[in-house]
């Protein structure tokens, strides 16, 4: 079987009795990287925080589905150990737990108790990550994200994907703060992750990402709903022409989630 | 519902129990005149924990307990407690109001060290614990809980270390409520004479979830000029002890006092923690966590009053709060008039898990005099249902969530804190409390 699928079907999210999402439509197949554009306040981080689920968003229809399997039922730590990761475009500080802690307990959240990683062997996976996204090795014992810059923190949210090896994975905006040489590496770090089964949705607001990591597909989000779908030629454009063509062609005036079509 | 607020002892009791004991004259003087106080004086006055309905009077007194031959006797909680190698050490284990183990090394002896339960110390040494024993700390006039204290007294330690020795291993005690019902009225007198060290470590152990009994401790330190005394306390009282713990710090010229304390009783708990520096150049660290569960209502003060000219206090203090605790905790850092070039500094810091749990920090400085430094930092809050689900997104369980977010939330004291044996059986202790 190459990979796992997710399904979005006709999504709606609320946030405090407003409604965000306005049936979102998307599928990824394992070993397809997916990008999602979308001018500011359009609802991408909205989405992929509601298929991870985060507290405050309510789902009040459609569905999110993992392999067929209901992902909207699952606490938020099923939804991890079913396949599901996501990288967060502001990744919470805490306090007082280190990274390679905090790094390990996730590991063995997915593993079966008995078989916890061995010691030994996380430390030489994590230095060895470490090394390739040219993470500062203090890193691993400061606390978790704590005083962590923008770039630091995008690195680490990679660190965490390349370790944890999910099935799905969901970059929000991975590439905002990371200065030009991060870029690269951060890329390089995903492009490692690339093969038949990995299924990936890349929210990104530039082509420069896109021009290390191609997507299969490419997705604009508007008013809380996917408006526009093609391949890597349709980021091209929007990053030549922005987004007013396709506001024009559908005749969109506002393209924030306020308005309705 | 009532609660008996009389004693179930009278004076007779007092005077015939004293007899008992064998102790000198000076001391049965007052137990007799603590008794007659405890009568007259007030409650301690908290201003915000209610312990109107709390039992101080519901206990059995006298329970006697038996030596023990080998240290596999010991609940596994204190052998937990006391880790590896505990035959080399320096140790005292109190069971119920009986001395159940001691040991002193030869070294320690010849040196002068004394480490002694209180009575034997009492008797060979009157002078010396009559010199100290609540004058200068402690009075037994501070309230009915401190007058109770002295007049029911029924266990305690006496440690001196003399001039210029310094003990390199730390110094351990273990009072073991193996009772139930058995209350403990305990009483640590520490004694470090001039430029001497020494690290004491102190635990407190029952096992009353039904049972309602008492624990009325007082230590009274003592940091003589340039002496160096690090005190380590994991009180860890079960839930029907309803605790009054009262520890204070006197700290000479160039002296300092390390407070390294693990508040984890289950029960209703008032905990003071007062210091005074009273020598220029004085220091003290007072760092203290918490972890508060269930119905629990506990009150906690840290205290540092300077006297001394240059004298710096510390205090540091992390809580967390969950199911429906409560928890008090006033930091306060009082500089006198003269006490020139002080620093007085304090961090209060409550972490409530449940929408049941209340937690509450009050930061007070008291300033008489200009030429100082200080500063406070409190803070209150629910723990972020952002960092659960951020720890949770990567297939970390709740429960787990939670228990990496209250060790994080009490890791920067715990790691702060200089004996090695405190920190390992808080990080036991802190484990035990988090499920
Ligand atoms: N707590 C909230 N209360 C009300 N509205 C909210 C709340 N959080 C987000 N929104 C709104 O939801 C809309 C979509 O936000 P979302 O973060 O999904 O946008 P985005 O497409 O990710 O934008 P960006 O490109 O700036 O990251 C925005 O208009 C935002 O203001
Ligand atoms: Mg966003």
């Amino acid at each position: 079987m190459a990979g796992s699928t997710l399904e979005i079907k006709d999504l709606h999210v609320e946030i405090e009795g407003e409604e965000i999402l306005k049936g979102v439509n998307l599928t990824i197949n394992g070993g397809e990287f997916h990008a999602v554009m979308g001018p500011n306040g359009t609802g991408k981080s909205t989405l992929a925080s509601a298929i991870m689920g985060h507290p405050k968003y309510e789902v009040t229809k459609g569905q999110v589905l993992l392999d067929g399997e209901d992902v909207l039922e699952m606490e938020v730590d099923e939804r991890a150990q079913a396949g599901l990761f996501l990288a967060m475009q502001y990744p919470s500080e805490i306090s007082g737990v280190t990274n390679s802690d905090f790094l390990r307990s996730s590991i063995n959240a997915q593993r079966e108790e008995g078989d916890e990683i061995p010691l030994m062997q996380f430390i030489k996976e994590m230095d060895a990550t470490m090394d390739s996204l040219e993470i500062d090795k203090n890193m691993a014992q400061r606390y978790l994200n704590e005083g962590f810059s923008g770039g630091e923190k995008k690195r680490n949210e990679i660190l965490q994907l390349m370790m944890l090896k999910p099935a799905i994975g969901v970059l929000d905006e991975i590439d905002s703060g990371l200065d030009i040489d991060a870029l690269k590496v951060v890329s390089q770090g995903i492009n490692q992750m690339r093969d038949d089964k990995f299924g990936c949705l890349i929210i990104t607001h530039y082509q420069r990402l896109l021009d290390y990591i191609t997507p299969d597909h490419v997705h604009v989000m508007m008013q809380g709903r996917v408006v526009k779908s093609g391949g890597p030629e349709l980021a091209h454009r929007l990053e030549a022409e922005g987004y007013d063509w396709i506001k024009e062609e559908l005749g969109i005036d506002d393209e924030t989630v306020g308005q309705k079509a | 519902m009532a609660v008996e607020t009389h004693l179930p002892y009278d004076k007779q009791y007092v005077t015939e129990y004293s007899e008992k004991r064998n102790e000198p004259a000076w001391f049965k003087d007052i137990r007799l005149k603590a008794f007659d106080l405890a009568e007259e004086l007030p409650m301690p006055k908290l201003e915000k924990t209610r312990i109107r309905n709390w039992n101080f009077t519901n206990f059995k007194h006298d329970v006697a307990g038996n030596h023990i031959e080998s240290f596999d006797e010991l609940p596994e909680k204190i052998r937990v407690l006391l880790g590896e190698g505990v035959e080399d050490r320096n140790l005292i284990v109190v069971r119920n109001s009986d001395v159940a183990y001691a040991k002193l090394s030869e070294n320690l002896k010849g040196k002068g060290v004394i480490f002694e339960d209180i009575f034997t110390a009492m008797e060979e040494h009157s002078d010396l614990v009559q010199k100290y024993f609540m004058q200068d700390g402690v009075s037994v006039d501070e309230n009915k809980l401190t007058a109770r204290h002295a007049a029911l007294l029924n266990s305690g330690v006496f440690l001196y270390v003399p001039k210029n020795v310094v003990v390199d291993e730390p110094i351990q005690v273990v009072f073991w409520q193996e009772d139930n019902e058995a209350a403990l009225y305990n009483h640590v007198l520490l004694v470090a004479d001039q430029h001497s060290q020494v690290t004491y470590v102190e635990n407190y152990v029952s096992n009353n979830e039904e049972e309602e009994t008492v624990a009325n401790t007082v230590s009274e330190v003592f940091a003589l000029d340039g002496a160096k005394v690090s005190y380590g306390a994991v009180d860890n009282f079960a839930k029907g002890t309803t605790s009054y713990v009262n520890r204070r710090g006197t700290v000479g010229r160039d002296a300092t006092l390390e407070w390294a304390l693990g508040q984890m009783n289950d029960g209703n708990t008032i905990s003071e923690n007062i210091t005074n520096l009273m020598g220029d150049n004085s220091l003290s660290h007072a760092k203290a966590v918490t972890v508060g569960r269930g119905n629990q209502s506990q009150d906690f003060t840290a205290n540092i009053r300077h006297y001394g000219k240059a004298s710096e206090g510390y205090i540091l203090q992390h809580g967390v709060m969950k199911d429906r605790a409560a928890s008090i905790f006033n930091g306060i850092g009082k500089v006198e008039n003269g006490a020139a070039q002080s620093n007085a500094e304090q961090e209060s810091r409550v972490l409530m898990l449940s929408d049941g749990a209340r937690g509450d920090a009050n930061p007070i400085l008291l300033i008489d005099e200009d030429d100082v430094t200080a500063g406070h930092a409190a803070s209150v809050g629910r723990v972020d249902p952002l960092q659960l689900f951020y720890l949770m997104s990567r297939g970390i369980s709740r429960k787990e969530a939670e228990r990496l977010v209250i060790h994080g939330f009490l890791d920067p004291v715990v790691r702060e804190i200089p004996i090695e044996t405190v920190q390992t059986q808080l990080r036991e202790v802190i484990e035990g409390k988090v499920y």
